[in-house]
């Protein structure tokens, strides 16, 4: 499992299905350690009674069916299903429908899910999934990208609340990849994923969306700046460390050519 | 079923490893290996797939490795390649033996005639390489370069076409740092006597990679074109050398470009720093959202 973990660190983000896929089946008594712990980028299916596209993950399949937030059946149809209780599933819809709000907000697009089950321990589970696609031909409002897509995995374990105090362990993954492409500077793409981990107890006077949405909110701020700046500069400084961009190099070519 | 979909064959296992192996990122191929090696447990598989992938992998990496006998480095790339594992150094007229899986020089002698140009093409391809070298010398800090004849190489003197092609291979592995990249140029250039030009084609691939915490990769690729006139070996050198010198800056200009447009530009796309509001989502007031939605539903202009 390490030695997998290992590779699946190193392996171009563009080809983790492929790689997820051969360890697979490399090591099939791993099969639910590797699909538990290397994310891969959502599915959507549409929503027939709705007429929405909603989301796939582990937390709405049932054997091969998955559950819509919009109509809260499961697709392809299942009998004897695993649904939320009452209370839950409200919350659920109501959660579904700020989401999609704050998706917009920030996305200018996309299509967003979010899923919640009671878990063993009094409290209960939530998953906030966004999925973009930002290419020129997707939803990309400014049209400069010839690929990009962006997916975001928020899982939210809500503990018991104790003297109206609630702990939340928010484990959020983002996968993205972009691409641009044009005759002068050929193509240039940067792709990958990032995962990281917040805890925090917070007073439920205002309500568990409100403190799981901040969370989300905060988190997926942090982790697209540091896509920016940290993971992204990296690899320019690399860049520059290669190619150093001093005037020594361009005042040459001018001397040579003149 | 499943039992049969669990036991792959041998052969399976070894196209599995080669996979691995191939899409390595630039430098990784050894930790690559590594991790591969414990989690198929075997040896036979494993070997087979390193013998096959290895030599793929090193040559289209343009891996460069030390000549045992301290006289400088030689590139491993499809161009110099003479009998397997044999890979020329033009320029210390040396043959190198390389082992390819694990990526060291074992042995080096020097080239016969029959493996080198003509004194003829000597001349383009020395009066170049030493362009070259002082071009690469002067961009990339830790760049390697050579020139190789790879058509007419036999050719005796003016009449005959011929083709050079340069090789500039730049890498920077800083595992500790989580970090390795590489720049790899590859320009073939045409010797047109019939019609007195030289035809220049250029392919610039540029890839990093960052996994402290994560895993981002850049991968960038262009390719260009140019022509200059046919001249004495002295002046070709200085004009092809001119001419990658200028497409390569104005490349690495254009890759400089699009990083500072993330930010503003292509990112957005993606996902903006702050919602279309300007302000930070009001979680503590979200019941406006459905007061909103009901009225407009009252009204009739719900979509």
């Amino acid at each position: 499992m390490e030695a997998a973990m290992g590779l699946m660190r190193r392996i171009h983000p563009k080809q983790s299905e492929t790689a997820l896929s051969a360890l697979l089946s490399l090591l099939p008594h791993h099969s639910s350690d590797l699909l538990s712990q290397v994310d891969q980028p959502l599915q959507v299916l549409c929503d027939l009674e709705s007429g929405k596209e909603y989301i796939l993950c582990e937390y709405n399949r049932d054997a091969d069916s998955y559950r819509s937030p919009w109509s809260n059946k499961y697709y392809p149809l299942l009998e004897d299903a695993l649904y939320p209780s009452s209370e839950l599933r409200k919350l659920e819809v109501e959660a579904n429908e700020v989401f999609a709000i704050y998706r917009d907000q920030y996305y200018e697009g996309g299509i967003s899910s979010v899923y919640m089950w009671e878990d063993d321990n009094e409290g209960f589970v939530a998953c906030f999934l966004i999925k973009k696609d930002g290419s020129k031909t997707g939803q990309g409002r400014r049209g400069h990208l010839q690929e990009g897509a962006w997916d975001a995995i928020h899982v939210i374990e809500v503990g018991p609340e104790e003297e109206s105090i609630a702990h939340y362990c928010l484990t959020s993954t983002i996968m993205l990849s972009l691409t641009t492409n044009d005759e002068s500077s050929g193509t240039f793409s940067l792709s990958g994923s990032i995962r990281r981990q917040m805890n925090m107890d917070l007073s439920v006077a205002d309500g568990h969306l409100c403190n799981m949405g901040r969370m989300i909110e905060e988190m997926e701020g942090k982790l697209r700046n540091s896509l920016d700046q940290v993971y992204f500069g990296k690899t320019k400084e690399m860049v520059c460390t290669l190619r150093p961009p001093s005037e020594v190099v361009l005042r040459l070519p001018s001397a040579d050519l003149a | 079923m499943a039992e049969e979909e669990c036991e792959l064959n041998e052969k399976q296992k070894r196209e599995i490893a080669k996979w691995f192996l191939l899409n390595s990122p630039g430098g990784e191929i050894q930790y690559i290996a590594k991790d591969l090696r414990s989690l198929l447990n075997d040896e036979k598989v494993y070997n087979e797939a390193a013998l096959e992938a290895f030599p793929l992998y090193n040559k289209s990496h343009l891996i460069c490795l030390e000549l045992p006998n301290r006289s400088g480095e030689v590139l491993v790339t499809s161009y110099n390649e003479l009998e397997k594992n044999e890979y020329l150094d033009p320029r210390t007229a040396q043959v190198a033996t390389v082992d390819h899986v694990k990526q060291v020089c074992t042995d080096v002698r020097p080239a016969a005639d029959e493996e080198l140009s003509s004194s003829y093409i000597e001349e383009f391809r020395c009066a170049l390489d030493a362009e070259i070298l002082k071009y690469a010398a002067e961009a990339y800090p830790k760049g390697i370069c050579s020139v190789y004849c790879v058509n007419g190489k036999d050719v005796e003197g003016p009449g005959s076409n011929f083709e050079l092609l340069v090789v500039i291979s730049a890498a920077k592995n800083s595992p500790q740092n989580f970090c390795n990249g590489s720049w790899r140029s590859v320009w073939n250039v045409e010797f047109k006597e019939d019609v007195q030009m030289l035809e220049v084609r250029g392919k610039l691939q540029v890839g990093a990679h960052y996994f402290e915490e994560g895993n981002v990769q850049l991968d960038a690729e262009h390719e260009c074109k140019d022509a200059t006139i046919f001249q004495a070996p002295d002046d070709c050198a200085i004009a092809i050398a001119n001419i990658i010198r200028h497409h390569e800056a104005e490349y690495f200009e254009s890759l400089e470009a699009s990083y500072s447009n993330l930010p503003d530009t292509t990112f957005k796309d993606l996902r903006r720093k702050l919602p279309v509001t300007r302000t930070l989502f009001p979680w503590h007031n979200t019941l406006q959202f459905s007061l909103t939605r009901d009225i407009q539903r009252e009204l009739g202009i719900d979509k």
